[in-house]
């Protein structure tokens, strides 16, 4: 294609018509800022709604008491509280090892068809309809077991927790310098010491991150638990036994008729979205000055120090 | 990998009793009936809703996260990343707040302002809005839905076009275009496959999304499910297995039938996303990031 003749064609083109041109621009712009606003007013709206409403449900006995009566008003939330707590705990022992250890082998041995695979399939494997994850963790842990438990739900959560772990885990693994990894070979170390005591440590921000981001997306899960942890109104008896969580707890609430059940899926909702955008924000913060968090600066200038 | 296989393996067999029982028409039968020694269990009416929640959620969240993801492109970093900050924020709500919301705030303006007056001034001519609105229904669904898919769309196609060439855009620019026309010739002929990748990725979520979704869509149940217009109730197949788990007995074949659902809507949703992978990493500038 001839494309000094085409240049000057669409040079030409640009000429005309410039005021309707210009004015079509304009509205675009408006167009373009319309939906930034129309996507902001949803968030602005659910944090005000839940801010202002679930305040009114925040007491005491509602953060610490198990739930009464159906219906009575009377009562809190404390075993959900726990329940989280507690499961998203368990979560994390199951899936933040086994997330990190797939991270350090996607970039650190990762190389050919084997680990491309991987990564596609882990990629692939986000992005799972969680409500797959329950019903996968009920027939493997709670047929086996006979019954629900928090392990349960563990599972299943864990399943979702690991392939976020370790793509985040090979994400900042790979932004370490390369001259790190050189510098400890070249002091005699094996490759699982520059692994586990340059690398990892230098990548130390990005993991800690990854791990707070996905504990905050499993905080708020509540498909998967349909299945495997049922719910309970009473406080935690054990890992082998039903609990309750508070995403499950808003679900419930939500589907009761009377209008303390709606104020408590309120003050619920509350206590969860704190948890979660505490969370949220303290990681972006992080995040904000670049890349690199302060904490990955720090680990990496004592990492680069320590040799 | 391994767990994948497990995982398609266990689905497979928890739900054969179902599948063995019903042959085919367990996806293209369309009765649901989980009464003892009456039962008969087909997912149609679920695939349906879940698909045209879905295109629904699609058609509005799509150009809405496009637009969202030019602006943030467009504007100086001091604007555009606290505002990609705050859309991400959306994406850290859980989704059993999206229903709540829904349920509580939503659905009152939304019947008042949007369906009311579209049955009113459409509805006798125009069988998509002929039902009377309630708020329990496809279009409540699906907007809350298309809410919850714009941060997952706009960071990816903020992504991709990020990717494009600055000469591209300079080029434009130096021929004597405007913005939107620097849009139109520089940027989207460039990222068109990673834009329906990440529109794709966006159909992936909807189809998977859950809570929300049960909590707003009416659950309608059987051939009733799908919809004959906008403002009737629905049900997609994760909100069935959301309601009905916990009370299907594992005895009858309630449960597997509900367990070949989950099959069905994981062969769609898994297809869909290898689908979107495929075309945003094609896309994906070498060592871009996550």
């Amino acid at each position: 294609m001839d494309t000094a003749r085409r240049r000057a064609r669409y040079r030409a083109l640009f000429r005309q018509n410039v005021p309707r041109r210009l004015a079509v621009d304009r509205v675009m712009r408006g167009v373009v800022l319309a939906c930034v606003i129309v996507a902001i007013v949803p968030l602005g709206s659910i944090l005000a709604e839940v801010i202002a409403n679930g305040a009114q449900a925040i007491s005491i006995e509602f953060l610490t008491a198990a739930p009464g009566a159906v219906g009575s008003g009377e009562g809190g939330v404390g075993p959900a509280i726990q329940g989280t707590l507690v499961i998203v705990g368990l979560t994390c022992l199951l899936g933040v090892p086994v997330g990190i250890m797939a991270g350090i082998y996607l970039a650190e041995y990762g190389r050919g068809r084997l680990a491309g695979a991987v990564r596609f399939f882990t990629d692939v494997f986000m992005e799972f309809p969680s409500i797959v994850m329950g019903i996968f963790a009920f027939f493997v842990v709670v047929l086996v077991l006979g019954h629900f438990s928090a392990w349960a739900g563990a599972f299943a959560l864990s399943l979702i927790m690991f392939p976020i772990i370790a793509r985040t885990t090979e994400e900042s693994m790979r932004l370490v310098q390369h001259t790190y990894r050189e510098a400890g070979m070249a002091l005699g170390l094996k490759k699982w010491a520059v692994t586990v005591r340059i690398v990892m440590a230098a990548a130390r921000g990005g993991l800690v991150t990854g791990i707070l981001l996905s504990v905050s997306r499993v905080a708020g899960e509540t498909a998967p638990l349909i299945m495997t942890i049922l719910g309970s109104s009473q406080f935690f008896g054990g890992f082998g036994g039903p609990v309750d969580a508070l995403p499950l707890r808003i679900w419930r609430l939500s589907l009761l008729p009377y209008d303390s059940a709606q104020l408590y899926g309120w003050g619920s909702a509350l206590v969860l979205i704190t948890m979660i955008l505490v969370v949220n924000v303290c990681v972006r913060y992080a995040l904000m000055g670049g890349r690199a968090s302060p904490l990955g600066m720090l680990a990496r200038r004592r990492a680069g120090a320590r040799p | 990998m391994a767990v994948i296989a497990l995982m398609v393996y266990e689905l497979a067999m928890g739900s054969a009793p179902a599948l063995a029982e019903y042959g085919l028409d367990f996806v293209v039968g369309t009765d649901w009936n989980a009464v003892e020694g009456r039962e008969s269990f087909g997912v149609l009416p679920y695939l349906v809703g879940t698909l045209i929640t879905a295109a629904l959620a699609m058609a509005i969240g799509v150009p809405l996260s496009i637009g969202i993801a030019m602006f943030i492109t467009d504007s100086p970093a001091r604007i555009g990343r606290p505002l990609g900050f705050v859309v991400e924020l959306l994406a850290a709500v859980p989704s059993v707040i999206y229903g709540l919301w829904g349920l509580y705030v939503f659905r009152g303006l939304f019947v008042e302002w949007v369906e009311r007056p579209l049955h009113d001034a459409l509805g006798a001519d125009i069988w998509l809005f002929s039902a009377a609105p309630f708020g329990l229904d496809v279009l409540t669904a699906s907007t809350v839905l298309a809410i919850m898919i714009v941060p997952t769309v706009s960071s990816v196609s903020r992504e991709v076009m990020a990717a494009v060439p600055q000469q591209q855009r300079e080029a434009a620019f130096m021929l004597g275009a405007t913005r939107w026309e620097m849009f139109r010739l520089a940027i989207f002929p460039h990222s068109r496959t990673g834009l329906a990748g990440a529109a794709i990725l966006g159909l992936g979520r909807a189809v998977g999304e859950t809570m929300a979704v049960t909590m707003l869509i009416g659950n309608a149940k059987g051939a009733s499910a799908i919809p004959s217009s906008l403002f009737s109730p629905s049900q997609t197949m994760s909100s069935i297995i959301a309601n009905e788990f916990v009370e299907a007995s594992p005895a009858s074949l309630h449960l597997p039938a509900l367990i070949g659902v989950g099959l069905v809507l994981l062969a769609t949703a898994v297809s869909i996303n290898i689908v979107a992978h495929l075309l945003v990493r094609r896309m994906r500038v070498p060592g871009g990031g996550a």
